[in-house]
């Protein structure tokens, strides 16, 4: 009978692609040489938001290495979009149950995350936050990220330097609403500009999602609704490269200030290139790297990074632009280009 | 003696088409009636307000001398009318026993079929063998094939097997050997002239003037949307028949 | 019996235990007690969810927007009961409600309106994703009580640890089991997705029968919100951003045919584990996880090919 036939082929073919699928998993596993019982080197878990975006591609590769050096090994896991709390649930399950010493995380949901990571650290396993604090810090034994107050206020001082006397009228492209970090970013850019959220100065903010497509339509609407923006404060680099489209192809590439944040090498060569006038660097490769030094110590001696009292262990941030004004502390894109983070 | 089913004055408009044009319509108790027609002659649209499929802008249909109104087939399934249609409305990947029963499952006695709704799909297997033994149909090996296993002719065999089983008053037939070759369509003749053997008389849409003369007792000639003629296979030639379809010749109705 | 729902749950069961025996052999940690007992528990939802997809897809349809409806159930849920002060079982009754509710919305689109399932759908993701955001943008935690009820559990045979969540699920892939292949409901269905002009000449109410079928489908999403709940007592409107996706792998990778009318609920629970159990797998082996997404695509891939095969030597 057919049916019978094609029920059996149906079982042997999935199981051959399975094996198959196994086969290109455990030929890699030798490559890597990751693999091995559990006196092997110590192993440490990365959980990233996504494994798509460079910031965090950077963050992975830096921690690889710096395991490496150290004698450790790093099992990298992601969600598959921001904002995909299950699949960083499920990645935290796995790494315990693989045994890993250490977990390091971006957290997407930073409320959600914390039940996971307090099981882990029952589990006598290091949870370190890389780049995004958890709520309350709950659930996490160290924190190393940007303070992103302070990239907000850099950006928002050079963007008011570059102004100078011109009344300013400035259009705001946040990342979303609900989002500390953009929160903290906007706050901190109203700041060193020295302007209230409700100030008349401001005229007009839209949502970006740090998207360049969405960065490139908010500034269009923006510059619809008024012509006369000088001043542009964007959430990371993507979002200002599409403001800029925006507003050169608006004829107004030479009247308009853009700022940004990230330090990612595409925006550092916008800002060469005069794209963007300044850019904010963070170091998600420093954090990585002062994550994976922290769990190495743990798991050799049980000591634990010491929090300064803000919380976060900050990793710094670094105006870069090629013309520095106002006796901001600025360095020039030649160092950007070594410096940043993505592909150089 | 009334007849089984009838219709009176059937008009069928679609916009400024004029599907069915005041057709009669007369099935005698215990007969095969065949309705040849022309394409376009509204033999599928007088099918269609037969079977239910359909509702006539005027006209009435009359079971066993009662008025009728089918506003659906379901309609015309529970007055005892199945219809086996040209595409054999069958389910492919399900089994003969499931196809049969399909839309009137046989659930189990007791709390499990009260509560649970549980089907009793033992009894509908064993009904189902039953009945095809009864239809003698034998060429289906086996009750739980899926329909999609079958030749055209099994399937075929199913779809009657299953108007047979139902259609306590009438069952018609759409084109029941249009697909089918040589042997298969005898053997679904031979299925026709059984299920009037029962006493359950049976409408026969063909273009197949041959099956027609074997099997049919009488002729439903259907011509512009109107019944042309009924004949006698006995009495008239296919010449006949063909004659009155393209109206060639005019025979008092 | 009919090819309908016969063969689906062997090739994946096959593949299920194929990959478990691959990674027990390379990896010291993959089996072990309180592993296999984590993978369950990772299954509830995405899980629950497929069985839903399942229900949609064996009606020859497709519902791209189970992971919206049941976030939008969720942050409803979360919202009374932790922002609005009602009694959590309640709300809970409001999140079926809420589900069920756009099940039969979009059931109502689909069967009455006969809109193609792919754009109800579509349109009811990017709709209910905004609604959602709407509604809140943070992410909302709720209290322990009757929400995370399903995060509670005991041991059997002394140290396998089992959660209500999951004795849930496996509960409702068996009642479904038997509804599918053992109820007229079922079956009617299953006629529905094989051809649903034939099924609505037997006297089928094909309309009916989807309405039902979408309802069912929004009260199981409610019942995977709940099951979230039980992993993670909070939500957020940003939460399970590819359910859709990950539901119709599992159904697919299960053996239920994406063209209608053949396949079932515990092939596509078995795809369900198959996935997490490759993820697993290789984070036990220290091996990158987008090996697993390849994995994954080839089995997709390999379940339409043998469908395709199946339904092209059959006719």
């Amino acid at each position: 009978m057919i049916t019978r036939t094609t029920r059996r082929a149906l079982a042997l073919a999935v199981a051959a692609g399975t094996a198959l699928a196994m086969g290109t998993a455990c030929t890699a596993t030798k490559q890597a040489g990751a693999s091995g019982p559990t006196d092997g080197p110590v192993k440490l878990g990365l959980v990233t938001k996504t494994d798509s975006n460079p910031y965090f591609v950077s963050m992975r590769s830096a921690a690889e290495q710096e395991a490496s050096a150290k004698g450790a090994t790093v099992i990298a896991k992601a969600g598959k979009e921001d904002g995909d709390n299950d699949s960083q649930v499920k990645a935290v399950e796995d790494l315990i149950a693989a045994g890993v010493r250490a977990i390091m995380i971006t957290p997407s949901d930073t409320k959600a995350i914390v039940p996971v990571l307090k099981k882990a650290q029952q589990k006598n396993i290091l949870v370190i936050a890389l780049d995004t604090q958890t709520d309350g810090n709950q659930g996490v034994d160290a924190t190393f990220a940007t303070d992103n107050t302070q990239a907000g206020v850099l950006q928002g001082q050079y963007v008011k330097a570059a102004l100078g006397q011109k009344q300013p009228r400035v259009a705001l492209l946040d990342l979303q609403p609900g989002v500390t970090v953009g929160d903290q970013r906007h706050n901190g850019f109203l700041k060193g500009i020295g302007l209230a959220d409700s100030a008349r100065e401001i005229s007009g903010r839209g949502d970006t999602n740090g998207d360049q497509g969405k960065g490139q339509t908010a500034m269009e609407n923006l510059l619809q609704r008024d012509s006369g923006i000088n001043a542009v404060y964007t959430i990371n680099e993507p979002a200002a490269i599409g403001a800029f489209t925006a507003i050169k192809n608006a004829g107004k590439a030479d009247g308009v200030v853009i700022g940004s944040i990230d330090g990612g090498c595409t925006g550092v060569q916008a800002v060469k290139e005069g794209q963007i006038a300044a850019t904010v660097m963070q170091f998600p490769g420093k954090m990585a790297r002062l994550g994976v030094a922290a769990s190495v110590e743990f798991a050799k001696s049980g000591a634990k990074p010491q929090v300064p009292t803000t919380g976060y262990i900050d990793t710094g941030v670094q105006l870069v632009t090629d013309k520095p004004l106002g006796g901001l502390d600025a360095k020039d894109t030649a160092w950007g280009a070594q410096n940043c983070w993505g592909k150089k | 003696m009334t007849p089984i089913l009838q219709a009176r004055g059937i008009v069928k408009r679609y916009g400024h088409v004029t599907a069915i044009d005041g057709a009669d319509f007369d099935l005698e108790a215990g007969e095969v009636l065949a309705v040849v027609g022309d394409n376009g002659a509204g033999k599928s649209s007088l099918i269609n307000v037969l079977s239910g499929a359909v509702l006539p802008d005027a006209g009435e249909v009359l079971l066993a001398g009662s008025p009728v109104h089918f506003k659906s087939p379901h309609d015309a399934r529970l007055a005892g009318i199945e219809t086996v249609y040209q595409d054999l409305a069958v389910a492919p990947a399900m089994d003969i026993a499931s196809n049969l029963y399909l839309g009137r499952e046989i659930r189990r006695p007791g709390w499990r079929g009260k509560v649970l709704r549980q089907l009793d799909i033992r009894a509908m297997r064993q009904r189902a063998q039953k009945q095809l033994d009864e239809l003698g149909i034998t060429t289906l090996q086996s009750i739980t094939q899926s329909v999609e296993n079958l030749s055209g002719g099994q399937r075929q065999s199913v779809a009657v097997a299953r108007a047979a089983a139902f259609g306590s008053k009438v069952v018609i037939m759409d084109e029941p050997t249009a697909a089918l070759g040589v042997r298969e369509s005898a053997q679904v003749l031979e299925l026709i002239g059984t299920i009037r053997d029962r006493g359950i008389p049976v409408v026969l849409i063909s273009h197949n003037m041959p099956h027609v003369f074997q099997i049919a007792d009488r002729i439903h000639i259907h011509r512009l949307g109107k019944r042309a003629a009924v004949v006698s296979p006995r009495e008239h030639t296919m010449n006949d028949v063909v004659a009155i379809m393209t109206g060639a010749t005019e025979l008092a109705a | 019996m009919d090819t309908a729902f016969r063969n689906p749950a062997i090739g994946p069961l096959a593949a299920l235990l194929l990959a478990v025996a691959v990674f027990t052999v390379t990896t010291d940690t993959f089996m072990s007690v309180d592993n296999v007992s984590l993978i369950l528990q990772q299954s509830v939802v995405i899980g629950t969810l497929a069985l839903g997809q399942t229900l949609i897809i064996l009606t020859r349809g497709i519902d791209l927007a189970n992971g919206a409806i049941m976030v939008l159930g969720a942050l409803v849920v979360a919202q009374l009961a932790t922002g609005a002060g009602v009694p959590q079982g309640i709300a809970l009754l409001a999140g079926f409600a809420v589900c069920g509710g756009l099940g039969l919305l979009a059931g109502g689109a689909v069967s009455r309106l006969s809109l193609p399932p792919f754009i109800v759908t579509l349109g009811f993701l990017t709709v209910l994703q905004a609604a959602s955001r709407l509604h809140t943008r943070e992410t909302v935690l709720v209290e322990e009580g009757p929400l995370t009820f399903l995060a509670q559990g005991g041991y059997l045979f002394g140290q396998f640890q089992v959660t209500v969540g999951v004795a849930l699920v496996l509960i409702t892939v068996a009642v479904l089991h038997f509804a599918l292949t053992r109820t007229s409901w079922g079956r009617h269905v299953y006629a529905v997705g094989n051809d649903a002009k034939a099924a609505m000449r037997c006297g089928i109410n094909v309309n009916r029968v989807l309405l039902s079928v979408y309802l069912l489908a929004g009260l199981l999403y409610a019942l995977a919100a709940w099951q979230a709940f039980g992993r993670s007592p909070a939500t957020s409107p940003n939460a399970f951003p590819t359910a859709n996706l990950d539901t119709i792998t599992a159904v697919v990778i299960g053996g239920t045919s994406l063209f209608g009318g053949r396949g079932g609920v515990i092939g596509s629970y078995l795809g369900a584990l198959i996935v997490l159990v490759l993820q697993s797998g290789l984070t036990q082996a220290g091996i990158d996880p987008l090996y697993q997404q390849i994995a994954t695509g080839i089995l997709v891939i390999l379940a339409v090919a043998l469908d395709q095969f199946t339904r092209r030597s059959t006719r």
